[in-house]
């Protein structure tokens, strides 16, 4: 802790704060209310200022950035317009409890109300999309708060946490002391888990005929792969997961019936359909997960839920054992549990229900007719995933890609799916990717998008071009908005209303207008080789334009309103 | 899950903070649960505000606000009041018509239900009258429509009956 009664600026408090949290990257753009700030920016190089080319992709990038790190994402953007344009990212982020400290600037206390230029009332617009958030009044307050932020954003189940700071305290003085610990007597996240509930949902799985476990994004938010792991390889459990949980569990493992919901697999919807224990672990049983409630609750089942906040328990299906604890945690103890207790399995009916899910999987759902004539969206994964051997870092937007990069892609570990779950953010490809490669500058990054979605941040290919990101853009382009499309020609009789993309930019021109490499592939047999290509120019961002065939849909579907179990397979069509 | 709808007081102690009051308004209007009435103010601890909300839910329902509560990071203590025994007390202050020929009536009135007349005008009183909100209805609906000129109410306050304590 550093301590010194020398008087700084409000700026360089705020500056201080961030070092001491070990902040390495700042993801913003300036404005005349953060202008003292930056100035304290140019006086300092512990942490790097990243400037975007629009405050949402500064939120989107810290958001990944916090992503693939686990650590906090910290943005910066200024009062006003800097603001609103950054509330899409910060209710991204909150959605799918991403840790974050955004610091907003303010104008000046003496004109808070008074509609001054580039006002607005951020702490009230924020409310509703963010775990927490601060306005600071004084420049004595400002260390505590930040300390407060840090602390809030990343215990419990994380997210944004904004600080709003008017111009004048960033240049007022005050000495620096930033304080060693935080307690908040309002605040007191739960951790360990209920050792009476964990044995019971031991006794339950162990005994349980048709046991089935179901994972989320709370395990890889909570760091517990490992314990996940362990816990089912130990019961030989069958196990899907979630859209954000995917690389929680490698997807190359046997027990791995891949992700379920309105576009999982077959094997894994059917086995939540019928299974008579289900272990649900950092899920929170949304509607893209389990579809029309009353159809899941239809079939009986016992349901036990590992989960840090308490109101995810019982929101929307009605829990039997709620274990409200860190994720890691529970595991932890769950493990040792039947490291010294080495309960009796059920072997016979496990067995006979690994069966059951073979014919399931002999389904084989995600099988596509392959083309010689069209590029099929699914091959280009497919060969994405073959030609970075799967070990990339995998960004999306949101769409059809997005889904057919979650299905294809077979994510081994955690924290290298970055996409956006719960908002459903179109526009977050780019910036995700941008925030994951500064965290991992020699990894493998990939952007797989949409052109609708690219165009949403396209602004972004500058960013890349000055920070000289070599990510990789695996652009699917249908020239549909093909998820709209989707959907109209299942609900509303194939009428394409507005799903068109006309008049696209000449991508590859676009990529080399920014200094970036530009490649149109057209022709299926030319897909590996140019991937290949691509990922051999290691220090290369490079734009690839995949013209795919326009009419794919991604399978298997549960329509709206539809069970688990009534999932449209592409051999029914 | 039980869908029946129920009346519930909810209490809670938070941080005396500006914005306090709109986080949990937020909280109820974003996620569509119902308020009936909300009151505040600080306690004699002045850094906490204590609330008083009257809501209706299922079960589940209910369960869910107390759960989202909790969850607001300036919430410090959470109480459901009927989930025990507990009082709860709405003040209304009414002004009424009161012309000479129905100052002797209106002033009797005010006796059975235990108002004050807290002040006196040449064509009105105003009425003072403390109860449940059942209570304050009943003297609404005893009144004639046109002889009310307007009325106020705090909306209840709760508190549990003897060792029921909600205090940090």
């Amino acid at each position: 802790m550093e301590k010194s009664s020398k008087k700084i600026s409000g700026a360089e408090i705020l500056i201080r704060c961030l070092h001491e949290e070990n902040v390495e990257f700042v993801f913003g753009y300036p404005g005349g209310a953060v202008l003292h700030i930056y100035d304290a920016i140019f006086h300092q190089d512990k942490f790097k200022h990243i400037l975007v080319r629009h405050e949402q992709a500064a939120l989107h990038a810290a958001d990944a950035y916090s992503r693939s790190t686990g650590k906090v994402g910290v943005a910066l953007v200024t009062s006003g317009p800097g603001a609103t344009n950054a509330i899409t990212g910060i209710a991204t982020a909150y959605m799918d409890s991403i840790p974050m400290v955004i610091i907003s600037g303010q104008v000046p206390t003496y004109a808070i109300g008074e509609d001054a230029f580039q006002e607005c009332d951020t702490v009230g617009i924020t409310r509703p999309c963010v775990k927490h958030n601060f306005l600071v009044k004084d420049v004595k307050d400002i260390a505590a708060t930040l300390k407060k932020a840090f602390y809030v954003a990343s215990s419990g189940r994380p997210g944004p946490v904004l600080v709003d700071i008017p111009k004048d305290i960033t240049a007022d003085l005050h000495s620096f002391d930033y304080p060693e610990t935080v307690h908040l007597r309002s605040y007191n996240p739960v951790t360990k888990g209920h050792l009476g509930q964990i044995k019971k949902a031991l006794k339950l799985l162990t005994e349980a005929k048709r046991p089935m476990v179901y994972s989320g994004g709370g395990v890889v938010l909570g760091d517990a792969s490992a314990h996940l792991i362990k816990l089912i390889q130990a019961l030989g459990l069958p196990i899907t997961s979630t859209l954000m949980g995917l690389g929680g569990f490698p997807a190359s493992d046997k027990k791995f019936l891949g992700m379920l919901g309105m576009h999982g697999t077959y094997e894994a919807n059917m086995a939540m359909q019928e299974c008579d224990v289900l272990l649900a672990v950092g899920a929170r049983f949304d509607d893209r997960v389990i579809g029309n409630t009353a159809h899941f609750l239809s079939n009986p089942r016992t349901i036990i839920h590992i989960d840090i906040d308490p109101s995810s328990i019982s929101k929307r299906v009605k829990i039997d054992v709620p274990i409200v604890g860190d994720v890691k945690s529970v595991l932890a103890d769950m493990n040792e549990l039947i490291a010294t207790e080495k309960p009796q399995q059920n072997t016979a009916a496990l067995n006979a229900w690994f069966k059951q899910i073979d014919t399931w999987r002999d389904k084989k759902c995600l099988n596509f007719a392959q083309s010689d004539e069209f590029i099929k969206p699914q091959y280009v994964i497919q060969k994405l995933h073959e030609v970075t051997k799967g070990e990339a870092f995998v960004t999306s937007d949101v769409g059809q890609h997005q889904m057919w990069a979650a299905q294809y892609y077979k994510f081994n570990e955690p924290r290298r799916w970055i996409n956006s779950g719960g908002l459903g953010t179109m526009g977050v490809g780019l910036p995700y990717a941008m925030g994951v490669q500064f965290a991992h500058p020699n990894a493998q990054v990939a952007c797989v998008t949409g052109e609708g979605s690219i165009q949403m941040n396209i602004q972004e290919l500058s960013t890349c071009a000055q920070y000289h990101l070599p990510i990789k853009v695996i652009m699917l382009n249908n020239r549909y908005l093909g998820m709209v499309r989707q959907w109209q020609e299942f609900f509303y009789e194939n009428r394409y209303s507005e799903s068109y993309m006309d008049s696209l930019p000449n991508f590859v021109k676009l990529a080399e207008a920014y200094g970036h490499v530009g490649m149109q592939i057209t022709q299926p047999g030319d897909v590996e080789a140019a991937l290949k290509e691509a990922f051999a120019m290691k220090s290369r961002f490079v734009f690839m334009d995949f013209i795919t065939d326009q009419k794919e849909n991604v399978f298997p579907m549960i329509q709206n309103g539809k069970g688990l179990s009534e999932m449209i397979l592409a051999e029914d069509l | 899950m039980a869908t029946q709808s129920t009346r519930h007081i909810i209490s809670l102690l938070m941080e005396n903070e500006s914005g306090a009051l709109s986080r949990v308004a937020g909280l109820f209007s974003a996620r569509g649960y119902n308020i009936e009435s909300l009151t505040v103010a600080a306690t004699e601890d002045t850094t906490l505000s204590r609330m008083t909300i009257v809501t209706s839910g299922s079960e589940a329902v209910i369960e869910q606000i107390i759960k989202q509560l909790n969850k607001l990071v300036d919430v410090v203590k959470v109480l459901d009041l009927n989930d025990g025994k507990f009082i709860e007390r709405e003040l209304m202050l009414v002004k009424v018509k009161a012309t000479s020929a129905f100052r002797e009536e209106m002033k009797r009135m005010c006796d059975i239900f235990r108002g004050r007349i807290i002040d006196v005008a040449d064509g009105s009183f105003t009425i003072e009258l403390t109860g449940s909100g059942n209570k304050l209805d009943a003297f609404i609906d005893s009144l004639d429509k046109a002889a009310i000129l307007e009325t106020v109410r705090t909306g209840a306050s709760g508190i549990g009956r003897g060792d029921r304590i909600l205090k940090v």
